[in-house]
């Protein structure tokens, strides 16, 4: 039995955030699925072992219990550096540089992007109803703006933290994949540096395994 | 001497407070440079080149710029982590672990509706900025749900992360500070024994106080 459990909903970007981590870093590990359509991820027994605010995933390493999936990318990727993908660096200078645009991701990007992916995905797949016309409106400009500062900034580095692959672009794969589908595919399009960086990240191996990974869970 | 460390922004600012404290926990000194926002001096061309984003703080380091204030206290952390707190980040991957969780918990769950509330009730009367009540009272639900949350962690523990103070329980004095301080909505902390137990604490401490003495007299 796999030291390593993740503990995620089909669907649930972050699950799929953490899932990308785990195949970067090519971790033996067990799924979990839980299952948010009986509310399992509201009852006592998931709030009190595995995350107190009701959300998936939730992550175990042995005696190591964690929840928020960014926390869990980080442990994975320092845990077992010298496994698989490097994820971070581990120059100081470097690493805080990644750090920025990890941060730039969590409190920038996801803000919005998720909002979008909420009416454009989610209402319609999950609920039969359709998208906010006003808050999709409200938010594609502002997506549009940050989408200007990553063309800046992939115009100078190929990838958002620097030179190599890190958890600064990997946290973007689940969202992004989600918008890919919607009228929000042509923000990125339209941008030649974000767009290559996409095309890029998109078809890395680990990535399309933990994608197919959890769709086989559904 | 030259001090290599400089801050960027007024220290009224939520996240340039966030990054002041760290910097005080770590007693590392450091230069703070106001930035006008009123004049707009943070959407200035010279500006936007250490922030793209045109927001506070930004923060130089002999050769580096980093921005995103959880980046940089990260970043302090480790660049100094034999000066001043040296437990502020944890001495060990575990505690490393639990603190991420909580910085995350704090960025995603905790910050969105507080920092809201923040804007709606301590910055718009002073801007001529209209107050939206539904846009709070949405906020002040959201905020007493993981406020429970935070109750019932903090009967458990003395801090978030464990028995000792960290960088998890840090990232929330900003919005705190203003929502207890500068609001009437204070009660949403101070009625939650447990949680009123940790803000005194963590309130109290010497290096939250320079910061709020630096608020106090800019």
């Amino acid at each position: 039995m796999a030291a390593i459990k993740v503990h995620g909903s089909p669907l649930s970007t972050n699950t799929l955030r953490v899932l990308a981590a785990v195949y970067e870093k090519e971790l033996d590990h067990e799924f979990v699925l839980v299952d948010k359509s009986a509310g399992e991820h509201k009852k006592e027994h998931f709030l009190s072992t595995h995350n107190p605010f009701g959300q998936v995933p939730a992550f175990e390493d042995g005696d190591l219990k964690l929840f928020e999936s960014r926390a869990i990318t980080r442990y994975i990727a320092c845990e077992y550096a010298d496994k698989g993908t490097q994820l971070i660096y581990q120059d100081s200078k470097k690493m805080a540089i990644t750090s920025v645009w990890m941060e730039v991701e969590g409190q920038q990007y996801e803000q919005i992007a998720a909002k979008l992916a909420w009416e454009l995905v989610y209402k319609p797949l999950l609920l039969g109803m359709s998208a906010d016309k006003a808050i999709v409106e409200e938010n594609e400009p502002k997506l549009a703006k940050v989408l200007d500062i990553y063309e800046s900034r992939l115009a100078q580095s190929k990838y958002l933290g620097g030179d190599c692959f890190t958890l600064a672009d990997l946290h973007h794969l689940p969202t992004l994949h989600y918008l890919f589908g919607t009228q929000v595919k042509k923000l990125f399009d339209s941008r030649p540096h974000v767009s290559a960086w996409i095309a890029d990240i998109t078809a890395r191996p680990a990535w399309l395994k933990a994608l197919a990974a959890l769709q086989s869970q559904q | 001497m030259a001090t290599p460390v400089k801050v960027y922004g007024p220290p009224m600012s939520t996240a340039v407070s966030r990054v002041l404290a760290c910097l005080y926990e770590k007693n590392v000194e450091f230069e703070l440079i106001s930035i006008n926002m009123s004049k707009g001096e943070h959407k200035k061309p010279e500006f936007l080149k250490l922030q793209p984003f045109g927001q506070v703080p930004a923060f130089e380091d002999e050769s580096i710029s980093i921005f995103e204030s959880r980046a940089i206290c990260r970043y302090i952390c480790d660049k100094y982590a034999d000066k001043g707190n040296k437990g502020l980040y944890g001495t060990n991957p575990l505690a490393k672990a639990s603190i991420d969780q909580w910085i995350e918990a704090e960025g995603q769950s905790f910050n969105p509706p507080s920092s809201t509330l923040v804007f709606q009730l301590a910055f718009a009367p002073r801007m001529n900025i209209k107050q939206d009540k539904v846009v709070i009272r949405q906020n002040e639900e959201k905020l007493s749900k993981v406020l429970d949350i935070y109750e019932k962690r903090l009967g458990e523990a003395r801090f978030l992360a464990g028995d000792e103070f960290s960088l998890a329980d840090l990232s929330h004095l900003p919005n705190t500070q203003y929502l207890v301080s500068g609001t009437d909505k204070g009660n949403l902390f101070t009625s939650r024994e447990n949680v009123g137990r940790w803000w005194d604490e963590i309130s109290s401490r010497d290096s939250w106080k320079k910061v709020v003495d630096l608020q106090k007299g800019a």
